[in-house]
């Protein structure tokens, strides 16, 4: 029971490192020149690196908005596991937890799906999808696990 | 006696000039080569396309107003290499160019008494795009940087980055701050209202007992 908690925690701190790294590294579209992600777009010409603010169009923004807010969801989750942990009487369940967290996979998928269907507006047709945006894909079954883990489990002494 | 005036002039706003330092001499002031006039603009314009856009034009001068302020407004095309003037004012009446993109369209909307001088431009196209560059000049103060504003119109005005954003994860964390207050007041009263119910039926069945008493109390009196 307890080996189960503990490689469900671990499970879950996997999923958030995975969502801070997604929103941050400038990989989501690469080429061999340039690599484009939520917040810039950059161009490798002759060592040089010059970087845009990224198209400020309305779903870039959302793609921004719901990334940012599944790793708040994220961090409020495991915040309430240890909450719980201490507090929760026996037989409980950690449902807050388990929703918390199954609300950041929905954000994440929300995401990805929504950059997925609409790059083509705001990314050269030459790019490729680079590591931050499979990172995110991944995250989202980790996270969406993690959740229905805690919702079922249980707590015993 | 030299004269130490440093005049901020900026074209990046109307509002006055943030730092001055000026030592005035105990003589009168000499001739007007060191003390400069300011024409302020706005940096940049944006109007939607079709509608009537202001272009305001402000000055600071270290003279009173004089009756013979003029205003001076020109022209230049995005990627023209001359300017054509558009609007001239002076001896207390404004002149509208008559031939040249605006000469229907253009306005005098300022008040030289109040350093205003603004004109308004409806109908902005595509083809207004460009700078404008504002003159004004208040006699014996002649000497100064013009101002320009640059125009640009859109067909519609574009998203700042970070507004729609902001606005979701707003929108998100005060619904979910909303739901936790939400239950806990309702616990609250439940919790309030459970007790409550309780304190009464304590307090019924102690009354019960006392009436019950008094009865008994008033049923031992002695008849007459």
């Amino acid at each position: 029971m307890l080996l189960l908690l503990v490689g469900i925690v671990l499970v879950h701190i996997a999923a958030l490192v995975l969502l801070f790294v997604s929103t941050i590294v400038s990989a989501w579209a690469v080429n061999s020149a340039s690599s484009s992600d939520l917040w810039t777009n950059c161009t490798t010409l002759s060592d040089t690196v010059k970087c845009d603010p990224a198209d400020s169009g309305v779903w870039i923004q959302a793609v921004q908005a719901l990334m940012i807010l599944s790793i708040v969801f994220s961090i409020l989750s495991l915040f309430l596991f240890f909450c719980q942990l201490f507090t929760l009487k026996k037989g409980g369940r950690f449902f807050l937890t388990g929703a918390f967290q199954i609300l950041a996979s929905l954000f994440v998928m929300c995401g990805a799906i929504i950059y997925t269907v609409m790059n083509r507006d705001w990314v050269h047709p030459s790019l490729n999808y680079g590591y931050s945006y499979i990172l995110a894909w991944v995250a989202f079954p980790l996270a969406f696990i993690s959740g229905l883990v805690y919702v079922i489990l249980r707590k015993r002494e | 006696m030299a004269i130490f005036s440093i005049l901020l002039s900026s074209s990046a706003s109307l509002s006055p000039p943030a730092s001055l330092v000026l030592e005035l001499p105990v003589t009168s002031l000499p001739s007007s080569q060191c003390t400069a006039i300011s024409v302020y603009t706005n940096w940049e314009k944006h109007a939607l396309l079709g509608s009537d856009v202001r272009l305001s034009c402000s000055f600071f001068s270290w003279h009173w107003t004089s009756s013979e302020v003029t205003f001076s407004w020109s022209y230049r095309a995005d990627g023209a290499k001359e300017s054509t003037t558009i609007f001239h004012y002076t001896n207390g009446a404004p002149y509208i160019g008559t031939k040249g993109p605006f000469k229907d369209r253009l306005d005098f909307v300022g008040n030289p008494n109040r350093r205003d001088g603004s004109i308004l431009i409806r109908n902005v196209d595509y083809n207004d795009n460009g700078t404008f560059t504002c003159d004004a000049k208040n006699p014996p103060d002649i000497m100064g940087h013009s101002s320009n504003v640059r125009l640009l119109v859109f067909e519609k005005v574009p998203v700042q980055a970070g507004v729609i954003t902001g606005a979701i994860i707003g929108v998100v964390l005060g619904v979910l701050i909303l739901v936790v207050a939400i239950y806990y007041l309702m616990r609250f009263l439940v919790a309030r209202r459970v007790f409550s119910l309780s304190m009464s039926r304590h307090g019924k069945k102690g009354k019960g007992k006392e009436g019950s008493q008094q009865r008994q109390a008033s049923g031992h009196l002695p008849p007459p």
